[in-house]
């Protein structure tokens, strides 16, 4: 145990000051009884349908993600430090994108080789040139982070896409409120419950100039009741007082993107759209997208609607662009990154891959463009079969892969049958960019490695959630 | 609102009103099985036959028996009028308009599911039949209660009513028609036996025996229950009841939205027609081509909604 850094635990096994008051209440509590809350918060989650889809399943399953009732707490002083770092990478996020679709400067400054724009499959050749409404790309990001130390906190990955997850933040919040209002009423908490508000004030922000007449029409795009993560965009278009809409509902009328109402086409402003890029638009992108909208990426470009995240932001958020950050930080800001990326290995580089392969047994393997912990190799835990076919895998296409050391991710506790128990956990704070300003709600979902000793997070793969605590000073 | 968004509550209200009366059909059975001397596959054909569910049933089936009727009724996923599958497109439309629904409906119909889901998983035996018929029955009469307590009255709550109504009109509709022979005032012409347990078992099927013995008290007769299921505008499951509450919501609508759409028209001369019907006329005209006709309003009915409300693009 001594081995991984445990935030709530100090080596002498007392509670470290943030966690002072869970420590005491736990001590106090009867298993039986917090066993029974668990099963409570469960039901809850079923009740209320917070589930997500299983994909490849006969009968595309709801199931839950667990949920774990021990929150997971961070000071006042560790998330002022943290918030300062996240907002100056969005910001840094932000330059690059319309840098990139525009001058490129940074590549003309030799400080990012043209061939990671050039040859990425991220990039989107028709976004050159389009200045999205309010100069926002990334209207919401994820930056995932992990922890290794009392000072030590990493970005592990941006999600500058469609970061999903947001609804378990406030789901995990109002459960706990339900369910255990003791903790709150001796604990200062900061709230997370305004993020539904700030969201579509933010959007609204962004609404075309052109389109503008009065409140803008704000709608969220789903790929209906059999996506994965539908839950959470019904959650979100609830929360915001927004309609919900799908490709079917939507079409172009007179140069703008309208839904089929019951009294007939009603125009849009801005769409928070929670389909990817290629299946936005089958005029403009895949042909075969039953999910979009014709034609909808050609009023985007004619400045008629918002779309937020705009699309092709997908380049920021790679995996071999991520290994270029600091430098992308400093080039925008002005400024050295506040928050620091974890060392990674480029394997189009003869020199990396020699030492990927040398110490393979001892590094995580990703694909660039892999997400969900999919494809992934964690040497440490990977078999001799394993490493061998990765490294065939490696040198055959060893530009599709970047390597990172195997981190020694913090630990949180979860509740077990017989106690506490420490787990490995990530946090995702979520960041909202409008033209005026970056808001960042206090706190972020954390995710927890359910196995013991795991280290992937993932819901697809056994993660759970917990409610993440950002105390007031 | 969203065009997919009114009709998803209108169907969702329309599952939900089905596989009630869907389980109150099968219980119907289960009694005159129960309580009749001779054997009664007849009644569970015409249980079969009232859903319009004899098509896949043949295929599977040899014959109507109770058990093979109570399965493929109940939870056979293969059959579309199953409360199973009827429920299920209740709750898939219920989860499609979710942000429309108070959060109590919404709880209700997805708690229903989860319960209803969980009593079908496994065949449902002759003991257990009352407390899972209950149960269905429970369950859709709380999502009923928790959208009459807690719905915002506007055009959401319209077209929820629309398909309640609808649909239940359309299966009072469907049960007599089933059912029409034993009402004839001379059964002779079809040569069935005329009892009082068939016309208990319609009077069941529909929820109506209390009823009928407040207006007609032990006087079981074919007119008089023809009178109360079509005519009766007291009735909450007769042809008159529902027609005018199809017209009301309806007219609801048209106030909301400053417009008069052609299905306002249909459903106000449906209505009227029923007001003004003598119930010499109905059988004048043959019972059952006076119910088929009335089917065949409601249908054109529904698809107009439909229409005129842009459900589909």
């Amino acid at each position: 145990m001594a081995k991984f850094f445990d935030e709530m635990w100090d080596k002498a096994g007392r509670p470290r000051v943030p966690y002072h008051t869970i420590g005491q209440w736990f001590d106090r509590e009867d298993l039986a009884r917090l066993r029974a809350k668990q099963r409570e918060a469960e039901q809850v989650f079923r009740v209320t349908g917070i589930t997500f889809n299983v994909y490849g399943k006969a009968e595309a399953e709801e199931r839950l993600i667990p949920f774990d009732i021990i929150p997971r707490v961070i000071s006042a002083t560790e998330w002022a430090r943290l918030s300062r770092g996240i907002e100056q990478r969005v910001r840094a996020i932000n330059a690059f994108l319309h840098d990139i679709y525009h001058r490129q400067e940074i590549v003309r400054a030799g400080r990012l080789p043209v061939g990671m724009i050039a040859r990425n499959v991220a990039f989107e050749p028709k976004m050159i040139g389009v200045s999205p409404p309010g100069g926002v790309y990334t209207h919401i990001v994820g930056i995932d982070l992990v922890r290794t130390g009392p000072d030590e906190f990493f970005v592990l990955e941006d999600n500058a896409r469609t970061p999903s997850g947001v609804s378990y933040m406030l789901e995990n919040r109002e459960t706990m409120l339900k369910m255990f209002p003791e903790l709150f009423s001796a604990t200062r908490v900061q709230p997370v419950s305004d993020y539904p508000v700030n969201l579509r004030r933010s959007l609204a922000a962004c609404a075309p100039a052109a389109a503008a007449t009065g409140t803008p029409t704000v709608a969220v795009l789903t790929p209906g009741i059999f996506n994965s993560a539908y839950y959470e965009h019904a959650f979100l278009a609830d929360q915001m007082g927004v309609e919900l809409v799908e490709g079917s509902d939507l079409r172009i009328v007179e140069g703008r993107v309208a839904m089929r109402t019951t009294q007939g086409y009603q125009p849009i402003d801005v769409i928070y759209r929670r389909i990817d890029d290629e299946f936005l638009d089958p005029l403009n992108f895949n042909p075969d997208s039953m999910l979009g909208v014709p034609g909808i990426f050609d009023v985007y470009r004619a400045g008629g609607i918002t779309i937020a995240n705009a699309p092709g932001t997908g380049i920021s958020d790679d995996k071999a662009i991520y290994s270029y950050m600091p430098e992308i930080v400093e080039f925008y800001t002005g400024e050295k990154p506040l928050l620091p990326n974890v060392p990674t290995w480029r394997c189009s580089e003869p020199d990396a891959l020699a030492y990927v392969l040398d110490n393979l047994a001892e590094l995580v393997v990703k694909e660039v463009h892999g997400s969900g912990g999919y494809g992934m190799l964690i040497g440490p835990a990977a078999s001799k079969k394993d490493l061998a076919a990765f490294r065939a895998k490696l040198k055959a296409r060893p530009a599709n892969y970047i390597a990172q050391p195997t981190l020694a991710l913090s630990t949180v506790p979860i509740f077990t049958r017989t106690g506490l128990a420490p787990r490995h956990v990530d946090l995702r704070p979520y960041v909202l960019v409008s033209p005026e300003r970056i808001t960042i709600t206090p706190g972020g979902l954390t995710r927890v490695a359910l196995k013991k000793d795991s280290l992937v997070v993932n819901s697809s793969q056994g993660g759970g959630t917990k409610d993440t605590w950002v105390l007031e000073d | 609102m969203l065009g997919r968004t009114a009709g998803g509550l209108f169907w969702m209200y329309r599952y939900l009103e089905r596989a009630e009366n869907t389980a109150r059909l099968i219980e119907t059975g289960q009694r005159i099985a129960l309580t009749r001397a001779r054997a009664s596959d007849d009644e569970w054909a015409s249980v079969v036959q009232t859903a319009s569910a004899e098509a896949g049933f043949v295929e599977k089936h040899a014959e109507y028996s109770r058990d093979a009727v109570v399965d493929w009724m109940l939870r056979d996923r293969d059959n579309p009028a199953s409360i199973l599958s009827v429920y299920k497109q209740a709750r898939d439309n219920a989860r499609a308009v979710r942000t429309a629904l108070s959060y109590e409906a919404w709880e209700a119909v997805n708690g229903g599911w989860m319960a209803i889901r969980e009593a079908l998983a496994r065949r449902v035996g002759e003991r257990d039949l009352p407390r899972v018929l209950g149960l269905i029955k429970q369950q859709a009469a709380l999502v009923r209660g928790m959208t009459h307590g807690t719905m915002h009255r506007n055009d959401i709550y319209d077209f929820a009513r629309l398909g309640t109504f609808i649909e239940r009109a359309d299966n009072t509709g469907r049960i007599l028609d089933v059912k029409y022979y034993v009402l004839l005032p001379t059964a002779f012409s079809v040569g069935s036996s005329l009892d009082n347990a068939q016309w208990e078992s319609i009077l069941r099927a529909l929820s109506a025996r209390r009823g009928y013995r407040i207006v007609y008290g032990q006087d079981v007769g074919a007119r008089n229950i023809v009178e109360h299921l079509i005519l009766d505008g007291r009735m909450p499951r007769s042809l008159r009841f529902c027609s005018s509450k199809i017209s009301g919501n309806l007219g609801f609508l048209a106030q909301d939205y400053g417009d008069a759409p052609p299905s306002l028209g249909q459903a106000r001369a449906l209505a009227e027609r029923l007001a003004a019907q003598g119930l010499d006329g109905v059988f004048e005209d043959g019972l059952h081509e006076f119910i088929q006709g009335v089917l065949g309003d409601l249908a054109t009915l529904s698809r107009q909604v439909e229409v005129d409300y842009r459900f589909y693009a």
